[in-house]
């Protein structure tokens, strides 16, 4: 506790209801399913928490970031996961990476039992927490592992809302992922701005540049160029509509990540020696759908 | 981060179990459940050390006006006594709903 | 040259790069143990197009060549022999540069973790011999997803979330500090002993001569690859030897006790 006599953001926000990136990841994940049939796994009070915080003199949460609930979507049975960006950046620690591992692995193990099981993700992370460094690195290789054997079977739906972003190793959960759904408020990149600052110096990018990285990696470039599949409105029902829409829709034709044909293309046509702009990307880019 | 411990008397109902807020940035994580016994405890971890007589404070006021026999679980990440008696107040009220 | 170079060399013999492909992707087909293998690595080349990945970094088109070489490599094996895909690691990092981010280099980098998690489902041993360093996304990209990951026992070998220096920076912590928290804080160690603990590696390799392979070091190393892929082979076509392992017995309990409780809570519903 401190003396300084400011509310949180979250709590301010808490008179915009129908706000989903001012929603908590629990309520996002409820958002997701059918009213009423959320049904928590894992929830605060079985206290499974991460045993590497403390040790490192920093607060656990109860949840580790990550809730997991079993559900329904249009009816059908479904688990929506959700990362909780304020903690600790929605990084990806032992047990919250192991509880989206499992609930991706137990999804695919009810569509090998004849019980397709729909699943979708709304991620918000910097990446691997770095408190619990290598076990974050081994747990995401988890993760990507569940997530490409699932979607063999169902389709798997990532929306990134923000404001934390979708970054690391939960940017190759939606790389990863059948259909990706972003409003304009979202990023979703591998290396996050002050990571590129840092690496490659302040003439690559100046991570103080907000328009510049939003024209990067915001939704709307994202969807311009096919790398998000619908743009929506920070809206919870038009979210939850669209997922639902996704998975009516079912199995994507062409994975976006088997689409290497198309990307060496791309890749071949540009220069890059010379500096490119969002808006060139997106002229290249409108007519070809991945 | 430092653990801090509380304990107040109580009539002996027992609440609900109630979860609320986050262990963000000057926010708080609250987990109520039924204390074993006829008292209220509080045991708290906050990322902000050298405030316990400002817990102490905030939470003799508010244990006044509560007589639940309680665990409250407080996970703090710097929130203001302000917030911390709004979230004490949400976990209460969750409870009873 | 750098060290994934030196051994894909000294294994593979050879390299032949794909059509177009970019010059720090190297591939070849060798005999290894009596069957046909596919050996994959990448190495720095200050010629690149994409001038932030000159340093042996995963890059976009490293990761789009490499995950087609490796679909090739599924299509060719459909109906018959599934040919083991063995991956040389000694990669600094991901690339990070801003034209990187506009063709989505998280795509790119999904794209060829898919490839190799497909092939190990087809039953394809897929292999990664970390010879150098595995930091970041160029663990995650080329060895994530092996079935069996084998690294040598050297100072020089490096599997990490990320360097020690932009650890510190970001953690708020001196170098030093980060040092102390490694030795109780057995994730956060930066020497391959104690990323062994954790249970990642199927076997640490003690070779003689890292930097300069002499023909006994690359017998010594072959013989390894072969039994990890025999190994390979026994098991699952999953990653599950990770977590049955006896490291993560010890170091893993929290992600046994996520799993476990949370498959109780899933069928009770």
């Amino acid at each position: 506790m401190t003396t300084a006599a400011q509310l949180p953001e979250e709590v301010l926000a808490l008179s915009a209801r129908y706000s989903y990136i001012e929603m908590n990841a629990r309520t996002r994940a409820g958002q997701l399913l059918d009213p009423g049939t959320f049904c928590e796994l894992l929830g605060p009070f079985d206290r499974i928490e991460s045993p590497w915080l403390p040790m490192q003199d920093i607060v656990p949460q109860s949840d580790d970031g990550c809730i997991v609930a079993k559900g329904t979507i249009d009816g059908k049975p479904a688990v929506a996961i959700a990362l909780e960006g304020k903690f600790q950046g929605g990084s990806i620690g032992e047990v919250s990476g192991m509880k989206m591992a499992t609930a991706l692995a137990l999804a695919r193990q009810g569509c090998e039992r004849g019980i397709p099981t729909r699943a979708v993700l709304s991620l918000e992370s910097g990446g691997v927490r770095l408190q619990e460094a290598n076990i974050g690195e081994l747990v995401i290789a988890e993760i990507c592992a569940e997530l490409i054997a699932l979607r063999q079977h169902v389709p798997v739906v990532v929306v990134v809302a923000g404001m934390t972003g979708c970054f690391g190793g939960m940017s190759l959960a939606a790389g990863l992922a059948s259909y990706v759904v972003m409003t304009r408020q979202a990023r979703l990149s591998m290396n996050g701005p002050e990571v590129i600052e840092q690496e490659a110096g302040i003439e690559e990018l100046d991570a103080r540049d907000r328009p510049l990285i939003w024209s990067i990696c915001g939704g709307a470039q994202r969807h311009a160029t096919g790398i998000a599949d619908v743009l929506v409105e920070d809206d919870a029902a038009e979210i939850a509509q669209a997922v639902r829409a996704l998975f009516k829709r079912g199995e994507p034709t062409h994975l976006r990540s088997a689409a290497h044909e198309l990307y060496i293309e791309r890749l071949a046509q540009l220069d890059p020696v010379q500096p490119w702009s969002a808006e060139q990307i997106r002229e290249m880019w409108k007519d070809q759908t991945p | 981060m430092e653990r801090l411990s509380f304990d107040y008397p109580a009539s002996g109902e027992k609440p609900k179990r109630a979860h609320v807020g986050v262990v963000g940035s000057g926010d708080l994580e609250i987990l109520l459940e039924p204390s074993a016994d006829e008292r209220t405890h509080v045991a708290i971890q906050t990322s902000v050390t050298g405030f316990a007589d400002t817990w102490k404070a905030v939470l003799d006021r508010f244990f006044e006006g509560y007589e639940e026999a309680a665990n409250f679980d407080i996970r703090d990440c710097g929130a203001t006594p302000g917030t911390v008696m709004m979230r004490l107040q949400q976990a209460i009220e969750v409870s009873r709903s | 040259m750098s060290r994934g170079r030196t051994w894909f060399e000294a294994l593979a013999g050879g390299n032949s790069a794909q059509p177009n492909g970019p010059a720090s992707l190297l591939l070849a087909e060798a005999t290894l143990g009596g069957e046909k293998v596919s050996y994959l690595a990448l190495a720095p080349d200050p010629q690149a197009r994409f001038p932030r990945a000159r340093g042996g970094e995963v890059g976009v088109e490293e990761s789009w060549y490499g995950a087609r070489a490796i679909q090739q490599i599924i299509e060719a094996g459909r109906n018959g022999a599934k040919r083991p895909i063995l991956t040389i690691v000694d990669a600094t990092s991901q690339a990070y540069g801003l034209r990187e981010e506009l063709v989505g280099i998280h795509l790119a980098a999904a794209a060829l973790i898919a490839a190799y998690a497909e092939a190990r489902m087809a039953g394809h041993p897929v292999i990664a011999l970390i010879v150098g360093r595995a930091v970041s996304a160029s663990f995650l990209v080329l060895c994530g997803q092996a079935n069996r990951v084998l690294a040598f026992d050297d100072p020089q070998v490096l599997v990490h979330a990320m360097y020690k220096d932009a650890t510190a920076r970001i953690t708020r912590r001196t170098v030093e500090e980060l040092d102390a928290l490694g030795e109780s804080i057995v994730p956060m160690a930066y020497d391959i002993q104690s990323f062994n603990k954790l249970g990642g590696l199927h076997r640490l390799l003690h070779v003689a001569a890292p930097d300069a392979p002499n023909s006994e070091a690359v017998e010594q190393v072959k013989s390894a690859l072969i039994d990890a892929i025999a190994d390979a082979r026994r098991g699952p076509h999953d990653l599950s030897s990770r977590l049955a392992s006896q490291g993560a017995q010890q170091y893993r309990k929290a992600s046994l006790a996520v799993r476990a409780k949370m498959a109780e809570q899933w069928a009770a519903l």
